[in-house]
């Protein structure tokens, strides 16, 4: 349980956000290329880290966007939040 | 076993005012080198090397325990043992963990308080009338009890349901399984470490893991907080953090661990003689040897290893048993807490090898590991000490995420993941 601070809306209680796990997960360019490995790769396998997670978060009861959270799963300290297409901040 | 727990040595300590019980397991630091090490002294890994050191007769091992035992998991569930799952891989597992706690006080010279109370599983809608009414069916074709109930028979069985047709959720029927029931859980860690360590297993806690040795595609050894260990075969039962263990390995689980929670209430007369679980409100109940309310809620949707839960999951669990338990509305709930879980894509377990020789995992349990403890040891111990899976635990391989050849249990297990 914690606040988020929404890009759009501000800060807001986590409830009202749907998380969407970890970013920066490529959507691979030629699928039918991509072998069973690969696709066992990118859709299950995740690194779950202990730790700094960069992650995806939708405001679902509020504007209802997607944007990118950098956050700390070992104490739920949030580090940052950037909007979907940007780079991530350094932290 | 030495030191056996017996009418006659209860009668015995006695006499010395029970000051002169022997320590349930040694305290040893760890040796150089191990035939095989389990990571994780939970039930699981605390089972792995009991049945590793009984039947497989590996007996140069250790476990090694990042805090104390009965610490994690073990000691945070709500205790719930059942083996109605829908699909036969997944009722194999568990009805094989269901037969081994059928046996396991004596087998083990501990009483783990197994409780066949029944677990009942509510309908609140049409859909899951059809889904139980559905996996009722192929419970009783895998061999497992099971017995669909209408609403009356439903009252009957368990009286302070409300099963007035008005409540948002009403009662429509539900399954039960008469064999299933609960344990005590912290008895069943102690009493495999007790078991194991008679065995000549080492148990070493407080003793975490920071990595592990590797050359090429064989493991070496694991580095702890008390040194290098080295062993051939490294076990992990790592529950929410086995992730962490395989990025130490280098490779990636598809697993995401999740805070899990549960509450007590303050301890009240008998008034719950079974276990209800309610699928589609997400609320099951039971009651404890003291009297308390256990009370089982929902994961957080986020990642997190804080072993604490939002606010907002435990109000919703309880807006839920108080719709369908009017007379608890004045309870106390006494204790909350967390704990964390590790969940597979396809919530069922992965018992397997690796692509890295020596190294086996035991993890994505989820929200339902508890159950399984007795089987999940003694098919590991299998897997690890064959190098092959028992072919109780074939399907429950690393390789299915790869081969698409799920073991989907997600809803149709008899609680919502």
């Amino acid at each position: 349980m914690f606040i988020i601070n929404c890009p759009f809306c501000g800060e807001r209680d986590q409830s009202e956000f749907s998380a969407g796990g970890e970013a920066h997960i490529v959507r691979p360019k030629q699928p039918t290329e991509l072998s069973d490995d690969e696709w066992a790769d990118f859709l299950f396998m995740r690194k779950n880290i202990k730790g700094i997670q960069f992650e995806r978060w939708n405001h679902a009861h509020g504007c209802r966007k997607w944007f990118n959270v950098i956050r700390d799963t070992s104490n739920d300290k949030i580090h940052a939040v950037y909007k979907m297409g940007e780079k991530p901040p350094s932290i | 076993m030495k030191n056996n727990y017996s009418i006659i040595s209860l009668i015995k300590n006695s006499f010395t005012y029970h000051e002169n019980w022997q320590q349930a397991w040694r305290d040893p630091e760890p040796k150089k080198e191990y035939e095989a090490v389990i990571v994780g002294g939970g039930g699981h890994g605390l089972a792995t090397a009991f049945y590793l050191a009984k039947k497989h007769n590996m007996k140069n091992i250790a476990v090694v325990e990042k805090g104390w035992i009965g610490g994690g998991n073990t000691g945070r569930n709500t205790t719930i043992i059942r083996s109605n799952y829908l699909w036969d891989a997944s009722a194999g597992l568990y009805d094989h963990a269901l037969k081994l706690w059928e046996n396991l006080s004596q087998e083990i010279n501990y009483n783990v308080m197994f409780s066949q109370r029944g677990v009942m599983n509510l309908a609140h809608n049409l859909q899951d009338v059809r889904d139980l009414k559905r996996r009722t069916h192929a419970n009783r074709l895998n061999g497992i009890d099971a017995v669909w109930l209408s609403t009356e028979e439903v009252k009957k069985f368990c009286p302070i349901i409300n099963t007035s047709p008005d409540i948002r959720y009403p009662v429509l029927g539900g399954t039960l399984q008469r064999r299933a029931g609960t344990a005590r859980h912290d008895a069943v860690a102690w009493g495999y470490a007790r078991g194991a360590d008679a065995m000549g297993v080492d148990i070493i806690q407080n003793c975490e893991v920071k990595g592990i040795k590797r050359n090429g595609d064989t493991v070496e050894g694991i580095e702890t907080t008390k040194g290098f260990i080295k062993t051939k075969k490294i076990g992990v039962v790592a529950a929410g953090h086995s992730s962490v263990i395989a990025n130490m390995a280098g490779i990636r689980l598809p697993l995401e661990s999740k805070p899990l929670q549960a509450l007590v209430s303050e301890p009240v007369k008998p008034i719950i003689d079974t276990v209800v679980m309610s699928n589609a409100v997400h609320a099951y109940v039971s009651q404890s040897d003291k009297g308390e309310l256990v009370i089982g809620a929902g994961t957080d949707a986020y990642v997190s290893y804080t072993q604490r839960g939002s606010h907002d999951i435990v109000e919703g669990t309880l807006k839920a048993i108080l719709e369908l338990y009017p007379i608890f509305s004045r309870m106390k709930m006494l204790r909350q807490w967390g704990g964390i879980v590790d969940i597979c894509p396809d919530a069922s377990p992965i018992i397997s090898k690796t692509n890295i020789k020596g190294l086996y995992f035991n993890c994505g349990w989820g929200t339902g590991g508890f159950k399984a403890t007795p089987g999940s040891g003694d098919l590991f111990a299998h897997t690890i000490a064959n190098n092959e899976p028992h072919k109780l635990n074939a399907a429950f391989n690393l390789n299915r995420f790869v081969s698409g050849d799920l073991v989907d249990e997600h809803g149709a297990a008899a609680v919502a993941h």
